[in-house]
């Protein structure tokens, strides 16, 4: 028995190093867990049993936040993987850090992968990309706000469940009625910074912050103080205080609210698709994002949110061959079609769009294109491209602190956004002192 | 005369006090350096390039009004902690002492909330006080009162208070009861003899006799707040809301780790640094003073 453990043991010692001689390995790490995982296990594998030459070695490096730490500090150590996964709002720490990172289009135009920018669809791909139009990351998972309806809790409220909530007034009087009819919790939010601030500038094609969003040069300042958005808030923060609008957390905590059928509206990410078709135990609705007649008659795009693929310096050519392999296959038609129709992020390519639309799969799921439709309706502007700040992360993590005094009352929408644009100003001119 | 042990030669005292020195210089004198020689740049997350600033990041710092409210909240934060978790606890110690049946028991339960890390004694608590599905906040609920720590400061400092507090009970528990074993019965008896009741004899024998172990105690404690409540107020609220539970170590976190920016949390953590050093002299200077060996 020892000597036949002892006789497979050797066996294999002889064998592995012949087989890791063959393939040449890619390390990926990403920031997903549970079902997501599961799904980017099974492209990998897909990739990994499609061709013998490279060998993609996928690991889970916690959060967002974690795995963009771990990719630093790994960096710092010399031990970075190829393709790291940064969510979006790490963009601009990742675009700064030359010499830290290989640009796409250059890993792409090396390794000969096929590889065609105009394909994936402008409004992801805008995030992502330098004004002279080269794609430095690969979008990988994008979705947008969308507003989720639960159907049931309008009819026990009394209130017509189709009625018409393209914009925040009409949400305002729904919210009214909900109200009157009994609904303790006619709205919830998750990401309060993304939807409520950064979308709706996009969307209402206000900036968010100068320098075309930040796009333009490190020198940016924030914008969210401007009319509109104060305007917006404004009404928010009533809506608190009348008990129309709960406020549940700085993350993605009003979920659970939502799924659990206790709230009668939740403006969140579209790919929140996944976990309330599983949960939700009553009749839900997608509808397009609001916006404010009284801003503007018809509403740009909206922005995405979610993360690319990073791929870093400092490893041999023969590896970045393997990189574009993969990320070429990443972007294919029938991947991007299969993770677009299991998640309810967007489509990165216009091809996987219409294939999903082809396949029909739009007609049995309805509510699932609104999200693509409100992304690509129109042609993205300098206010609706994307946002490249640096310290977002953190900046985002003020606005939240400043949105809190607003739904307490504590301040009011312009105080709190005129501070808000203070602290995050200060922390921006930190960042481009750092990146000089 | 005092009675003295020398050793002949340097070797062997070198020898024996290596270790402390070496885990010493290995684990805090090199990181502590390293911060305070970081504290001077402002780099980019990579380590590509720095910036010799100065002491630029301590004025930044200073002249920052959030960070110096974050004193307050730490102040606050760590002064809470340390009463709610010692006095419960030689509460517990004196009454434990006194029982004579199932002592052991009685003890063995007090010092399991010990074991529990603050990471998860926060999502222990944060579960009990969830706005939505507390069973803590349900039941204030009923009784017409509406918890949301999500929005108020109050609650929200409150909780992680408790939930640092909670664990520390057990630790402080447990020196107090040692203590109060070596108080000799004899000195009791006399003071019970002469009439004194229970707590005059507590107060004016016992609590005396206690005091190097609550001034020890005293000191852990006041660190511990300082430095390991970082779990408990990630997993509860995160420093919200607003910046109400935003004690210095957690700023030192977010800032380094969530906004890259190493130079500022670097400056941070020699601030820190300096505190809780000040602090300690502080209270090795004065409150020993009034403590009786």
């Amino acid at each position: 028995m020892k000597n036949n453990l002892l006789g497979a043991f050797a066996l294999t010692t002889v064998l592995s190093p012949v087989a890791a001689m063959a393939q040449t390995e890619v390390q990926f790490w990403h920031a997903f867990t549970g079902r997501l995982g599961e799904l980017v296990k099974a492209q990998v594998e897909e990739f990994n049993a499609s061709q013998d030459e490279f060998v993609v070695v996928e690991s889970h490096k916690g959060n967002y936040s974690e795995t963009l730490n771990a990719g630093i500090a790994a960096f710092r150590a010399g031990e970075q993987p190829h393709i790291l996964m940064v969510f979006e709002v790490g963009t601009a720490t990742m675009m700064s850090a030359k010499g830290a990172i290989k640009p796409v289009y250059e890993v792409m135009a090396e390794s000969g992968a096929s590889f065609d920018p105009d394909a994936y669809i402008g409004a992801v791909k805008g995030y992502y990309t330098t004004t002279d139009g080269d794609m430095l990351s690969l979008p990988f998972n994008s979705s947008t706000p969308v507003l989720w309806v639960n159907r049931d809790a309008f009819e026990a409220a009394g209130v017509d469940p189709d009625t018409d909530l393209s914009t925040w007034e009409k949400v305002g009087d729904a919210l009214e009625q909900l109200k009157a009819g009994g609904e303790d919790c006619p709205l919830v939010t998750a990401w309060q910074s993304w939807v409520h601030l950064e979308n709706m500038s996009a969307y209402h094609n206000v900036p968010f912050a100068s320098k075309d969003n930040g796009f333009a040069g490190l020198d940016t300042e924030l914008m969210l103080n401007g009319p509109a958005q104060v305007a917006h808030l404004t009404a928010m923060g009533d809506w608190a205080k009348d008990g129309k609008f709960i406020y549940t957390g700085r993350r993605n905590e009003g979920g659970a609210n939502f799924r659990s059928g206790e709230c009668a509206l939740f403006t969140e990410s579209s790919a929140g698709y996944a976990g309330i078709k599983a949960e939700a135990e009553f009749d839900f609705d997608v509808r397009p994002l609001p916006y404010w007649e009284a801003i503007t008659s018809e509403p740009q795009n909206t922005i995405i949110g979610g993360a690319s693929l990073w791929v870093m310096e400092g490893h041999d050519p023969e590896e970045y061959k393997g990189v574009g392999e993969f990320l070429s296959f990443l972007s294919s038609s029938d991947v991007q079609a299969a993770w677009h129709q299991n998640t309810g992020y967007l489509p990165i390519t216009a091809e996987a769009g219409e294939a999903t639309r082809a396949a029909g799969f739009y007609e049995e799921n309805p509510g699932t294109d609104i999200a693509v439709i409100q992304m690509t309706a129109k042609e993205p502007t300098a206010n609706s491209k994307g946002l490249r700040l640096g310290s977002f992360d953190q900046i985002r993590g003020i606005i939240d602190e400043e949105l809190e005094a607003v739904w307490s009352g504590e301040k009011t929408a312009q105080e709190a956004m005129d501070s808000a644009k203070e602290r995050g100003d200060a922390l921006l001119r930190r960042f481009e002192s750092a990146n000089q | 005369m005092e009675k003295r042990v020398t050793f002949r030669g340097w070797l062997l005292p070198l020898v024996l006090i290596a270790p402390q020195v070496i885990i010493s210089a290995v684990f805090f004198f090199y990181p502590a350096g390293q911060a305070v020689w970081q504290s001077l740049f402002i780099p980019d997350p990579f380590g590509l390039s720095s910036q010799f600033v100065g002491f630029g990041n301590f004025e930044f710092l200073l002249s920052d009004k959030y960070y110096r409210a974050s004193f307050v909240t730490t102040a606050i934060f760590s002064t809470l902690v340390t009463l709610c978790s010692m006095i419960p606890a030689l509460f517990l110690a004196v009454i434990a002492d006194r029982l004579i049946k199932g002592s052991g028991v009685y003890r063995t339960l007090l010092i399991w909330p010990y074991a529990v890390a603050p990471a998860v004694a926060g999502v222990l608590w944060l579960f009990m006080f969830n706005t939505r599905v507390g069973v803590v906040s349900w039941y204030l609920g009923q009784f017409g009162y509406d918890w949301n720590h999500v929005l108020n400061d109050a609650e929200a400092m409150g909780l992680v208070v408790v939930a640092s507090a909670w664990g520390r009970i057990s630790y402080n528990f447990l020196f107090f009861f040692a203590a109060l074993q070596s108080v000799p019965r004899s000195v009791i008896e006399a003071a019970a003899i002469d009439g004194a009741h229970f707590w005059r004899r507590f107060f004016t024998i016992v609590l005396p006799l206690l005091s190097p172990t609550a001034f020890f105690l005293l000191v852990v404690n006041v660190v511990y707040a300082f430095f390991e409540t970082f779990g408990v107020i990630h997993t509860i609220t995160g420093g919200g809301p607003q910046q109400a539970t935003t004690i210095l170590v957690y700023k030192v976190f977010s800032d380094g780790f969530v906004g890259q920016d190493l130079g500022s949390s670097s400056a941070q953590s020699v601030i820190l640094l300096i505190v809780v050093g000040l602090l300690t002299v502080v209270q090795f200077k004065y409150v020993e003073k009034r403590v009786h060996y």
